[in-house]
C-alpha cells in the first residue's frame, strides 16, 4: 500500500470525528506551544541578562573596599577604608595587564533642583570612567582632567535621575542641582544604561568629580571601588593574580586570609548567572515537556478507542487483503498527522505567548529555528510513542473476530 | 481442483474446558466454475467452513488446498495476500465503509495490492453491477440492495477465480435478494466459482450444488438438475 493512499486514508480517519480530533490536538497544542513558549523565555531572559552585563565592559573586574565574605561575618561591601586613590594609580602604573583604572567613590545623597527632589545615588569618577565601565554621555560632556584638578562642582546625571528631576522638554544642561545642599552645575546626561546584572541601576545615579566628592560632599579619602580595565579577555586571571599581589604588599598583608579588598570578575558574574537561568530554562522547558506527554496520553487514549470502535472497518480491511503492517501504519500515520497538526499549531500558540510574555518583562523573544524543529520533532515523536500500541493493537486484530465484533 | 479439504477439523475453545467442535472430519472438493451452496440450520458450521475456504482462519486438524496451494501453515501476510488476489467476500451485512463513496469502497482492495491502483477498474465493477449512476453516493445513500451490490463491486475488482457469500441476501428484501442472485448466475456464467453460505431453501436453489451442514457434519451433497434461474431487468450490462 502507497504512502499516498495510506496519508488520504488517515486524514479521511481524521476528518470523520472532527470535534473529538480537534480536542484531541488541543493537548498537543498546549504542550508544545508551552515548550516553545517556555524556552523561548528562558533563552530571552538569558540574552536579555548576558547582554546587559557585556554592556557594562566585557573586560570589567571590580576592587571592592572591604573584605570577602568567610564565614558570614563580613562588613558590607565598599563600606571599608582600605582602597585609596595611590592603590589606583599603583595598579594602572605597576600592572602591565592592566589597560585602565576608575577610581570611585559612591554613596546615596539627597538632589534637590527648585520643588524636585530625590535621593540618589552619587559617585566621584574620574574622566577614565567612561571608558573602563563602557558608559558614555549622551548629552553635553562629561568630566574632565580640568574638572577633577580643581574640584569643579559639576555633574552628569544618569536618565532616571534626570527625567526625575527635570520635566520633560526642559533643557538640563547648565541648570544648577543641590546636591546635600552644595550647589553643582549639570555639564551632561549620561546614556541610557538599564541595571546591571545584580549592581544597582547605572541610569539612577549621579556622577561628580572624584575630587568633589572626596573633599566637598563627603568628606572621604578612600575609594568604595576601582573599576579595572584589563588589556584583553584572556588575560582576565593573570590581572587579578597580578592585583592582588601588588595590593596586599601595598596594605602590607601577608596572609591571603586577611585581604581587604575583593575582586569581581565580570565574566565569572556571567557565566554564573547564564548557568542559572540556563537552568531555569531547562525547568521550565521540563514543566513543559510533562504537559506535552500528558497531550500524548490523550492521543493514545483517542487512539484506542478509535480502534475499538473500527474493529468491524478493519476486520474489513483484513479480509480484503490488508496485511499487519498496512494496518499498523493507518493507524500510526493517524496519530503521528494529530500531533504534527497540533504542532504546527502550537509552535504558533508558544510564538504568541512568548511575545507577550516577553513584551510584559521587557526583553526580547527569542525563538529560535532550533526549538521550532525541536517541537515538531518531539511532537512527531509523541505521536509515534502513543500511537504504536494502539496501531499494533489494531494491526494483530483477528479478521473473523473483528468481523464478527458488534 | 480450486478447493480441497480432507479430515478437516475445527475446534473452538473458548475459556477452559469448553469446547466447541464447529467441523468435523470434513472431506470436499470443488472445482473451478461450480456455484455451490452450504445451507444448514444456525449453528451447524456454515460461517466456520467459509472462513477456512476463505483463508480467514486456520483449521485445527487437516489439509486445506487451496489452487493447488497447502494453506496451513501460511503467515497471516501471506494469507492476505491471497485473499488479496484470488477471494472476493460479499458479507451478510454489507460492511462497507461509513461515509465513504461506493467508488472509494470498491478501491479498497486495490490499494492493498502492491500494483498501481486503477481507478478505471473500480468504476467498471460498479458498472458490472447496475450502479454507475451511484458511484459517489455514500452507504447512507443508498438501499440495502444497492449496498449489497457494492460489496459485489468491491469482490470483483480484483478479479478473483472465487467469490464467497456468507447469506448475502440475509438483510434484504426478495426483490433485491433476487437481483442479488441474479447478478452471482451472471457471474458464475463467465467462469467465476461462487460459495454461498445460506440457510433459506429458495437461494440455495439458485446453485449448481447443494452442500448440506448438520452439527459440523456434511450430511448431503447433491447437484440440483433444474436449479431456479433469476434474471432482473436492468441490473446486468
Ligand atoms: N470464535 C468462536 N469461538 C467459539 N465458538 C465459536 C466461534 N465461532 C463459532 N463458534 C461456534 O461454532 C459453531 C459453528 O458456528 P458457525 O460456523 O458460525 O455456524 P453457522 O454459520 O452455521 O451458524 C457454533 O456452535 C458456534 O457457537
Ligand atoms: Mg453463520
Amino acid at each position: 500500500m502507497n504512502l499516498l493512499e495510506t496519508l488520504k486514508m488517515a486524514l479521511r480517519g481524521i476528518s470523520v470525528n472532527k470535534v473529538r480530533s480537534a480536542l484531541t490536538m488541543l493537548g498537543i497544542v498546549i504542550g508544545v506551544g508551552a515548550v516553545v513558549a517556555m524556552v523561548s523565555i528562558g533563552t530571552g531572559a538569558t540574552s536579555s541578562v548576558t547582554s546587559r552585563i557585556q554592556g557594562l565592559g566585557s573586560n570589567l573586574l571590580t576592587i571592592m573596599a572591604g573584605a570577602p565574605s568567610v564565614g558570614g561575618v563580613r562588613q558590607a561591601m565598599g563600606s571599608a577604608t582600605s582602597l585609596t586613590i595611590e592603590d589606583a594609580e599603583a595598579l594602572k602604573k605597576s600592572v602591565s595587564t592592566v589597560k585602565n583604572v576608575s577610581p570611585e567613590l559612591s554613596q546615596n545623597a539627597q538632589v534637590v533642583y527648585l520643588s524636585q527632589n530625590t535621593n540618589t545615588s552619587i559617585s566621584g569618577v574620574m574622566p577614565a570612567y567612561e571608558e573602563v565601565r563602557n558608559f558614555h554621555a549622551a548629552y553635553g560632556q562629561f568630566i574632565t582632567k580640568d574638572d577633577v584638578d580643581t574640584s569643579r562642582r559639576v555633574a552628569v546625571l544618569g536618565q532616571t535621575v534626570a527625567g526625575q528631576l527635570f520635566s520633560a522638554g526642559e533643557e538640563p544642561i547648565g541648570k544648577v542641582i543641590k546636591i546635600n545642599n552644595i550647589p553643582f552645575q549639570v555639564i551632561g546626561i549620561m546614556e541610557q544604561k538599564g541595571s546591571g546584572g545584580g549592581s544597582s541601576n547605572m541610569d539612577d545615579t549621579i556622577l561628580i568629580p572624584l575630587s568633589t566628592a572626596m573633599h566637598r560632599v563627603f568628606g572621604s579619602r578612600s575609594l568604595r571601588q576601582i573599576s579595572v580595565e584589563v588589556a584583553s579577555a584572556d588575560q582576565m586571571d593573570q590581572a587579578s593574580a597580578e592585583i592582588t599581589n601588588l595590593l596586599m604588599i601595598r596594605h602590607k598583608i601577608s596572609d591571603s586570609s586577611k585581604i581587604d579588598f575583593q575582586i569581581m570578575n565580570q565574566a565569572e558574574v556571567l557565566n554564573t548567572l547564564s548557568e542559572v537561568t540556563g537552568t531555569l530554562t531547562l525547568l521550565l522547558g521540563g514543566i513543559a515537556a510533562i504537559s506535552l506527554i500528558v497531550g500524548g496520553i490523550g492521543i493514545m487514549n483517542i487512539m484506542l478507542v478509535s480502534v475499538t470502535e473500527r474493529t468491524r472497518e478493519i476486520g474489513l480491511r483484513k479480509a480484503v487483503g490488508a496485511k499487519r503492517r498496512d494496518v499498523l501504519f493507518q493507524f500510526l500515520i493517524e496519530s503521528v498527522l494529530l500531533c504534527l497538526a497540533g504542532g504546527v499549531a502550537g509552535v504558533g500558540l508558544g510564538f504568541l505567548g512568548s511575545v507577550a510574555i516577553g513584551q510584559y518583562a521587557g526583553w526580547g523573544t527569542v525563538i529560535s529555528i532550533s526549538s521550532i524543529w525541536l517541537a515538531f520533532f518531539f511532537s512527531g515523536a509523541v505521536g509515534v510513542f502513543f500511537g504504536i500500541y494502539p496501531a499494533i493493537k489494531a494491526s494483530r486484530l483477528n479478521p473473523i473476530d473483528a468481523l464478527r465484533y458488534e | 481442483m480450486l478447493i480441497s479439504v480432507t479430515n478437516l477439523r475445527k475446534v473452538y475453545s473458548s475459556g477452559d474446558e469448553v469446547e466447541v467442535v464447529a467441523l468435523k472430519d470434513a472431506d470436499l472438493t470443488i472445482e473451478h466454475g461450480e456455484f455451490v451452496a452450504i445451507m444448514g440450520p444456525s449453528g451447524s458450521g456454515k460461517s466456520t467452513l467459509m472462513h477456512i475456504f476463505g483463508c480467514l482462519d486456520q483449521p485445527t486438524e487437516g489439509t486445506y488446498l487451496f489452487d493447488g496451494i497447502d494453506v496451513g501453515g501460511l503467515s497471516d501476510d501471506k494469507l492476505a495476500e491471497i485473499r488479496n488476489k484470488k477471494i472476493g467476500f460479499v458479507f451478510q451485512q454489507f460492511n462497507l465503509l461509513p461515509r465513504t463513496s461506493a467508488l472509494d469502497n470498491v478501491i479498497l482492495p486495490l490499494l492493498y495490492n502492491r500494483e498501481f491502483i486503477d481507478r478505471e477498474k473500480a468504476r467498471l465493477a460498479l458498472d458490472r453491477v447496475g450502479l454507475s449512476e451511484r458511484y459517489h453516493h455514500h452507504p447512507s445513500q443508498l438501499s440495502g440492495g444497492q449496498q449489497q451490490r457494492v460489496a459485489i463491486a468491491r469482490a470483483l475488482v480484483t478479479e478473483p477465480t472465487l467469490i464467497m457469500a456468507d447469506e448475502p441476501t440475509g438483510a434484504l428484501d426478495t426483490k433485491s435478494g433476487d437481483e442479488i442472485m441474479a447478478i452471482f448466475q451472471e457471474l458464475n456464467e463467465e467462469g467465476k466459482t461462487i460459495i454461498l453460505v445460506t440457510h433459506e431453501l429458495y437461494i440455495a436453489e439458485h446453485a449448481k450444488r447443494v452442500i448440506f451442514l448438520k452439527d459440523g457434519e456434511i450430511v448431503s451433497d447433491k447437484r440440483l438438475k433444474n436449479r431456479k434461474i433469476s434474471k432482473v431487468a436492468g441490473v446486468m450490462a
